[in-house]
């Protein structure tokens, strides 16, 4: 019987599994860069060819075609470079109410699926079921249409108090500004700060004697009451810029036209069905025997769901909540289709208007992918606060 | 004295019954003050909805196509002429009117054949070869030209059928994709995982939409000149791209939960890194994750409606272009939208279900 030696290693050998990683690499790298190249040489011949000019220049040439709604000032005399602006501005303003509105009746609809009451129960799961089974651009032009088919016309708007609400949309007072507002404006700031040094400590107090102060409704009371108080020294401005209904349409005042409310509408009742399922999957994912310790050690209702389910649920909770608010934000590109002017409507226009299909794209594509890295990071903190502290 | 004399505690009463229709209500509807008061309010609310809109859609509406008799209850009630009259152009499109027995058959085998890959008997090696077999089919079918059938061009195409070879062509074709980025992603090899991870992101951080325009409006820029590919091969290349990178991290998820145990185990009995996967790693990862892989599908099933925005004219286009062409039936839209929502719904629905289903089954294979 003899040995063998171990044959000699070898660096350089198809049998060593590093070199034949190091190959595949370089062949892979290799098959990327040569499609790309391919992929970009065919663009810039075809670009040629077809007389298409590039380049980023047409950002600052007057944009020519005006926005039916802008957060601010915008004429078709300006570039098309504030045109994307407008765009990403309405494209986060819908985004923005919709995560907030959907992810309080997701809350709400979650928790309702828990209810005692089987009525309650059984209406949430019809809501998520019907809601969710169905596209959200079908949905979206739906909500539309009902905005702008089924409601009264300007002239017969309805009217509730200085509200209106019709096919022009719905139209609401809003203050004027006065150096009063101002006042509360600091008075609320002021109340923040004070609520905030309360929080702390309270907190303190708590964690020297045990006993629990008011966290929500004393700091809730100092920020209203100092933010009233700086009102009322600002002389207690009331004026209302209220709309009033004109020959043709309701003028003065705030509006909100009827793509936003379609829009809002749409994404937030078709986000709310998959946050509502997130919510009572991160309610169910705590064990029965927590909620049952936490009634024995003699905790309320309320302080056993803020003390002991709620934080081991949002665990559970906020990294698909995280995917829905970036669903939701992706979603408002379906403004396209109803003529809400956000981002891809713009990008849209200026596509048709110059032709520059691939810078068009590109920006669209990097504004929704920084919205998104934005997001994840954000919520990726918040995450890793509620995470289990693990030694 | 007394407090040293024995006093028994009363027996509690029997717990009430609890079966029964009564018990139920009870229970459920009334258990205390709160509930009961909720289910009032809740239930009155209900009474007062359901009846007007039951009066609106069934009782009152008018079922035949006739534009006068709609036009008169406009306002109280529904009318489901609208699909009566226009049905054939909402399921079918464009295609020609005499020639629509083809996509019928075609939705229809290619229908059972999704039903039959929901049956777990079925899932067998073939599955895959009799999954060719009806692409094929359903290919000669719509688009003729052969077999004595006259040609139809895609872009006749449209409705249901299109709806379903959208989402379907691009989950089979996603599925390979999905795979192989899942495993790049988890590979040792730095060059492969960070391009595997980087087209990942860049595809899950842009909306759909942005994926057709450059589908519909880059890709022929990206062909080198004088080849054009048709619109609905661009498409489909763009949805399939996009979901394949949604499947992908479903994937990565399934591999993730495989504990390494498994692999190291593997290795030492020999295997190579591809036998590894094939015949240990993704049965199981494959496994755990098929509800996911389900809801990917009903995702994607949904999804196939944007493509009427880069005008195909799938179910939601279809609906459009039917209604919107005729100026007598334009009011009744929102009837159209109804009946396709309802088709919407079938669809998702019973394929969340058979989400459902498996994973309880799933979960039953765990609990020994």
């Amino acid at each position: 019987m003899s040995l063998k030696s171990a044959p000699k290693k070898k660096r350089w050998s198809w049998r060593s599994q590093a070199f034949r990683g190091l190959i595949y690499q370089i062949v892979a790298i290799g098959v990327i860069v040569l499609g790309v190249w391919f992929l970009a040489s065919n663009t810039l011949t075809n670009m040629r060819v077809r007389g298409i000019q590039s380049g980023f220049d047409f950002l600052n040439q007057p944009a020519g075609f005006s926005i039916g709604e802008s957060l601010f000032p915008f004429d078709s005399a300006e570039s098309y470079w504030r045109a994307f602006w407008v765009g990403l501005a309405n494209t986060l303003r819908v985004a923005v109410v919709g995560i907030i509105l959907a992810t309080l009746l997701g809350t709400v609809i979650g928790i309702g699926r828990f209810s005692r009451n089987a009525l309650v129960r059984g209406l949430c799961s019809t809501y998520v079921e019907c809601f969710r089974n169905i596209p959200v651009l079908l949905q979206l032009l739906m909500w539309y249409l009902l905005l702008t088919e089924m409601l009264p016309s300007i002239q017969n708007a309805w009217q509730a108090g200085p509200f209106f609400l019709s096919k022009g949309g719905f139209n609401y007072p809003i203050p004027i500004w006065q150096a009063g507002h101002a006042w509360a404006l600091a008075g609320l700031v002021i109340g923040i700060a004070l609520a905030w040094l309360y929080h702390g400590w309270a907190r303190r107090q708590f964690e020297a004697t045990g006993i629990i102060k008011s966290m929500f409704w004393v700091p809730l009371g100092v920020v209203l009451a100092s933010a009233l108080l700086a009102w009322l020294l600002g002389g207690a401005p009331s004026a209302l810029d209220s709309p009033v209904k004109g020959e043709f349409s309701v003028e003065n005042g705030g509006a909100l036209t009827p793509e936003f409310l379609a829009m809002l509408l749409g994404l937030t009742i078709y986000t709310a069905s998959f946050i509502s399922e997130v919510v009572r999957s991160g309610i169910a994912s705590v064990s029965r025997g927590q909620t049952e310790a936490a009634a024995a050690l003699g905790l309320d209702p309320g302080l056993e769901i803020r003390l002991i389910v709620l934080p081991q649920a949002l665990r559970v909770i906020i990294p698909p909540l995280t995917n829905q608010y970036l669903n939701l934000t992706k979603n408002s590109s379906l403004a396209v289709a109803i003529g809400y002017p956000d981002l891809i409507s713009i990008a849209n226009t200026a596509m048709n208007q110059t032709g520059r299909a691939v810078e068009c794209i590109a920006i669209v594509m990097a504004v929704y992918l920084t919205i998104s890295l934005l997001t994840s990071l954000l919520m990726n903190s918040y995450n890793k606060r509620v995470a289990i502290q693990e030694r | 004295m007394s407090a040293l004399s024995y006093q028994p505690i009363l027996p509690r009463p029997a717990p009430r019954h609890a079966s029964g229709a009564l018990a139920w209500l009870r229970s459920n509807l009334f258990s205390d003050v709160k509930t009961g008061l909720s289910t009032i309010i809740l239930g009155g609310l209900l009474l007062w909805f359901i009846p007007p809109f039951l009066n609106w859609s069934l009782f009152n509406a008018v079922w035949t196509p006739d534009v006068q008799a709609c036009r008169a209850v406009q306002e109280s009630a529904a009318c489901w002429g609208v699909i009566a009259e226009k049905y054939r152009l909402i399921i079918f499109g464009r295609y020609p009117f005499d020639q629509q027995w083809r996509p019928l058959i075609a939705t229809v085998l290619m229908m059972l054949m999704l039903v039959a890959s929901c049956i777990r008997v079925f899932w067998k090696p073939w599955l895959a070869g009799s999954w060719i077999a009806v692409l094929t089919v359903f290919f000669i079918l719509m688009y003729g030209n052969s077999l004595g059938l006259a040609k139809v061009p895609t872009d006749s195409w449209g409705g249901l059928p299109l709806t379903i070879l959208l989402a379907t062509l691009s989950i089979v074709m996603a599925f390979p994709i999905a795979l192989l980025v899942a495993l790049g992603r988890r590979a040792d090899l730095p060059a492969i995982r960070v391009f595997c991870s980087l087209y990942v992101e860049l595809i899950r951080g842009v909306p759909l939409i942005s994926v057709l325009f450059m589908a519909s409006f880059m890709f022929p820029l990206f062909m080198p000149p004088g080849l054009t590919i048709d619109v609905l091969i661009r498409v489909l290349v763009g949805i399939t791209l996009f979901n394949a990178a949604y499947l992908a991290e479903v994937v990565r998820g399934g591999l993730q939960a495989v504990p390494k145990g498994q692999i190291e185990a593997a290795a030492t009995l020999g295997l190579s890194y591809w036998q590894i996967q094939r015949k240990i790693v993704l049965p199981q990862a494959l496994a755990m994750v098929v509800p996911s892989i389900v809801n990917s599908i009903i995702a994607t099933f949904k999804d196939t409606s944007l493509v009427s925005i880069v005008s195909l004219y799938e179910l939601t286009g279809a609906l459009d272009m039917a209604i919107n062409a005729d100026a007598n039936w334009k009011p009744f839209k929102l009837q159209g939208y109804m009946f396709i929502a309802i088709i919407y719904f079938i669809f998702c629905f019973s394929m969340s279900r058979y989400s459902q289903w498996v994973e309880r089954q799933v979960n039953k294979s765990k609990l020994r």
